[in-house]
This record gives C-alpha cells, structure tokens and sequence, in this order.
C-alpha cells in the first residue's frame, strides 16, 4: 500500500511543479518578471540541482565530500568546449558535461571512497583544486583569463534539468537501491554483514552526484559569458556543503529549501556589498544555533504534510497492538 | 546431509596483528542444524574469530569453509551471500531505518529490481517493492516486531533491538548464524525470552547457530556442544557437561590452582 501512495505522490508532485514552472514562464513571457528576478530563479534552480546533488552523497550515502564545486568546474568546461570550441547543441553540452563529471567522480571515488570520514573530506577537497589549477593552466580553455561562452541557459532547460535531477535522486532514494546507502550511512560495517556491495553504492551515489553537478555546471556556464576557474575554488565547493548542512543532513526537501533562501539572501545582499559576508554568516551562526540538526532535520516536506493521515495510521495500529 | 560431511570447516585459522597472535591454529567443525556455543574469558579473541568468519578481518592463516566453498579473502557482503549472517556485541542497527526498513536492507541482495528500473519506476520496481514489503511485514510477525513497524529502529527498547538485529540478520537467509553476546546487557527477564526466540528460530528456520555468551546458564541451556577459547587458542571443545567439569577451562577463567 505504501508503494501504491508513493506512486500517487509521484505524480501529483509532477503536477505541481509543472503548474509552477508554467506559471513563471507565463510571467517571463509577458514580461512581468524583468530580467534581475529571471536571473535570480535561473541561479536557485542552478544551486537546487547542486544541493540535492551533494545531498545524495552527504546526506544519503554518507560520504562527507567537499570537493563538489571541481565536479561543477568539469561540467562547466567540457559543456563550455562542446557549444563554443565543437559548436555542437547546448543538449549534447549538457548531457556531455555531465557524463564527463560522472566519469571524473568515478575516477575519484573509486580510489577515494575506501577513506572515511576526515580523510575522504581531505582527499575530495584536494580533487577540487587540482581541478581548478588543471584549468588555470590549460590554455586550451583560455587559462587564468577564462572561456568565452555563449549565453544559452534559460528558464526552461534550468527548471527541467532540476525536475530531471530532483526526481531522478528521489526515484534512487525512495527505493531498495536508496536504502543500501542509508544503510551505508547509518553503519557501514552492519550493511557489509547484511550483504550490501558498500563500494558498489559509495561509488554509485558519488557518479550519480556529480553527473548532476556536471549538467548544473553546464547551466552555469552557459548562464554566463565568460568562465574563470576562480569561479570554481573550495569556497564555491563550502556553499553548497552549507545548503545540505543548514538544510538538514538526510532531507532533500531541506536543501532544496535551503538553496532557495539562501540563493535568495545573497542576492538581496548584493545591493549592500560591505555587510554582506557578515550578515549571511550570522544567519548561517544564528540557524545553527537555534537548529543544529539543520532547517529540516532528517525529514521531508511530505511528512510535514501527510502527519494528518499518519495519526490516523497510528490508531489503527494501536488497536492492533491490544489485541495482539 | 549427513553427520561426517560438516557445514562449517575452519582449518588452522590465525591471525596476527603486527607482533600480536590473536587467534592462532583454531580448529573447529559445525555440522547442519547444530548449536554451537563459543565461550572463552575477555579478550580471548571470540569476537576477533567472529570478524574472520564473516570477512572483517582477513586470517593471516589457514582456511575457511562453508558448504565445500573456500570463504578467507572474500569481502564481508559476499561471505554473507554465501550464507553466513551475523549479530553484533553492540548492537548496529541501521537507526534513522524504520524497523521494516532494517529487515528490507537484508533482503536488498535478493531484490530483483534493478537500479535503472527504480530511476525510472519501470513496473519491476512497484512489484519488487512491493513484494519486499510484504515479505518483510510476514518476517515481522514471526518475531511479534510488527507492532514497531514504521518505527525508527533508535526508538525501539533494548530487548527489541537485540531482537529486531537478530531478526534482520535471519533476514539475510544464512545458513550460519553467528551471534555475538546476545543476552549481553539483558536482564533475567529478557534473557529468558531470549532463549525462547533462539528455540523459536530453531523451529521454523533451518539453519546452524553459533552463539558467543558470557551467560553461562544461557549458554549452558541451549547450546549441544560448546567451543573454549583462551589467548587466542582452542583449549577445550564438548557438550555443556564435559565443558564444566574439563580442568583446563576451569583454569581459563578462575586460574591455576595453589598446590
């Protein structure tokens, strides 16, 4: 039965999130939206489909990486060489920036993902700066000075990449295989004894993670005319770890959340140029202090929603219980 | 299958840690359907014997065999494949799971549905989750855990813990059991029902059990032959009677005796 509900879940969810994307490009198209707030949604879709990337690997499988924005730098450059050096369609960009970065987190994770903990942390960090300098000093794509790329990314392939990306890491999550890696998570060695492939779904998650921030990265670029491999160091790999963290470590729903307001905090911010550090670090001290375990904890929106019919559940079950 | 053809043949096994031997030239022979009981004082490298059975710890020497199948050097999650399922001396639950979840993860490797099919929620997916869930629900009830069943495995009460990690690891469909210290930290009640539930899974699955304990009278009661293990080495082996009155056991744990 629960299978059942979560089918009629899955759709109706499709449903409303095609109603809100219709009704933003309504509003595009009309010309009520001017192009700073257009600006704005593309970059919190782009920062969506980098949390709930990372979110996979963090808060899912467990394996603390902080090397996400080299996977992003990836995707970014190899979609970047597709448009502008092969003049190929921006789709076969994105889908190969992508396949690119999900090749680039097998070869990392393979080796890397037998650390635990501090050490697999040190390990990805390190990956995404030799990314970085790889690209400074490649003059292929334009070294320090960066690569001229067309302006692609609209509305529409943003929303719908992140719909693909967003469904595609609950589908995984929401089923035997998201499971063995919250297994993985909660005990590595018990998930061993229980027969699960623990390398298998390590590296699984962490190919599938970065394929996503591969195709975020080929929106990026695009998003701009020109990329820089400053545009890629460990700082930008420390803002979408603090959007799965201030999220809630193992809610997707809370990094999507927490990408959106923070996105949008930035943004507003920008107008104040010498406070903003300082107030978006107090929100971040203040939200840690009062919500240590993140926006969200570990639950999703949709228990949030479905406690009604829950209790209900609940009863039933007590009645069992006096029986039994 | 017949009494000389064993189930379990452990040859020699040994290992070593840098200068350390903290198992060595074990011998030890289960036949199907036996209770085995493993004892031995603290620190005599049960649970170290335990973690080389199941793959944790690669034996430095001699060899391990399930079923005529050479086990030493395969990894953990094949071993378990290949019939040997486990409990932990601390309990390791997957706690965030729900208690139906925790069975669910043992029954992954049988899953038939594919990772792609769940991406896509192809119809082998629905149907293999399914079936999951109600083979799951039907386990449950054998162990009367079905009560707890959307509950987080963390919320449970010890004795449910231990009971649940003992349910899970049956889940996993071995043919050897290995409990490590289950009775641990339980009071007399619990125990108690512990011994009913490990008769209770004698009854309805077929299957071999080994069983580290410090709970003499548990061990005692449900075991037909126990194995003593002192600094690392096999001194003793026999049914509870024998153990209890062999001088070299009663050495291990109380010490020599003044002449």
């Amino acid at each position: 039965m629960a299978v059942f509900k979560q089918a009629k879940f899955f759709w109706s969810s499709i449903v409303i999130s095609l109603v809100l994307f219709a009704v933003v490009q309504i509003l595009i198209t009309g010309g009520m939206l001017n192009l700073f707030y257009v600006n704005t949604l593309v970059f919190i879709a782009i920062n969506i489909m980098l949390a709930v990337s990372l979110h996979l690997i963090i808060g899912i499988t467990g394996q603390f990486s902080i090397g996400h924005a080299g996977f992003l730098a990836v995707g970014a450059y190899a979609s970047g060489i597709i448009t502008m050096k092969l003049e190929m369609p921006f789709i076969s960009a994105l889908i190969i920036g992508g396949i690119v970065a999900a090749i680039a987190g097998f070869i990392i994770g393979f080796p890397s993902l037998r650390l635990k903990g501090d050490y697999l942390a040190i390990a990805t960090l390190g990956f995404g700066e030799i990314v970085r300098i790889l690209f400074l000093n490649l003059d292929y794509v334009g070294g320090a000075s960066g690569m001229q790329v067309n302006h692609l990314t609209t509305w529409p392939w943003v929303f719908g990449c992140m719909l693909v990306a967003i469904l595609v890491i609950v589908n995984f999550t929401n089923s035997t295989h998201g499971r063995a890696c919250i297994s993985i998570r909660e005990d590595e060695t018990a998930a061993d004894a229980m027969g699960i492939n623990t390398t298998y779904y390590k590296v699984t998650a962490f190919v599938i993670g970065a394929f996503f921030a591969g195709v975020a990265g080929g929106l990026y670029a695009h998003n701009f005319y020109i990329i820089q491999p400053s545009n890629f160091g460990f700082l930008k790999s420390f803002d979408i770890l603090i959007f799965v963290v201030l999220g809630g470590l193992g809610s997707l729903s809370g990094s999507v959340i927490a990408a959106i307001l923070l996105t949008v905090i930035s943004t507003f911010l920008q107008d104040y140029p010498e406070t903003r550090m300082i107030i978006y670090s107090l929100v971040l001290i203040v939200v840690m202090l009062y919500r240590p375990q993140g926006l969200m904890g570990t639950k999703e929106i949709t228990s949030v929603f479905s406690r009604g019919q829950k209790l209900k559940g609940g009863k039933k079950d007590g009645k069992g219980q006096t029986v039994a | 299958m017949e009494k000389d053809k064993p189930l379990l043949k452990v040859e020699n096994v040994g290992i070593r840690f840098g200068g350390l031997r903290a198992v060595s030239n074990v011998n030890i022979e289960l036949y199907s359907g036996e209770m085995a009981g493993l004892i031995g004082p603290n620190g005599a490298g049960k649970t170290t014997f335990f973690n080389m059975l199941t793959g944790v710890y690669v034996p430095t020497e001699g060899q391990i065999v399930l079923n005529g199948k050479q086990l030493n050097n395969l990894s953990p999650y094949k071993i378990t494949r290949n019939g040997i399922s486990r409990t932990f001396q601390n309990i390791r639950l997957f706690g965030e799971l729900s208690v139906i979840d925790n069975v669910k993860v043992a029954y992954h490797s049988q899953a038939k549905h594919t990772l792609f099919s769940s991406i896509l929620r192809l119809p082998s997916h629905f149907a293999g989750e399914r079936e999951m869930e109600e083979r799951a629900t039907e386990f449950l009830k054998i162990f009367s855990l079905d009560r707890f069943k959307n509950e987080k495995a963390k919320n449970l009460p010890y004795g449910q813990q231990r009971r649940l990690e003992i349910a899970r690891a049956l889940a996993a469909n071995p043919k050897l059991l290995l409990l490590d210290e289950p009775a641990a930290g339980m009071n007399p009640h619990e125990t108690r029902e512990l011994m009913n539930l490990i008769a209770l899974i004698r009854e309805r699955f077929d299957l071999t059990v080994l069983l580290i304990e410090h709970d003499m009278p548990l061990v005692m009661g449900v075991c037909e032959r126990i194995f003593v293990l002192d600094h690392g080495q096999l001194i003793a082996e026999g049914t509870p009677a024998e153990i209890k009155n062999n001088p070299k056991v009663i050495e291990a744990y109380l010490g020599e005796e003044v002449s």
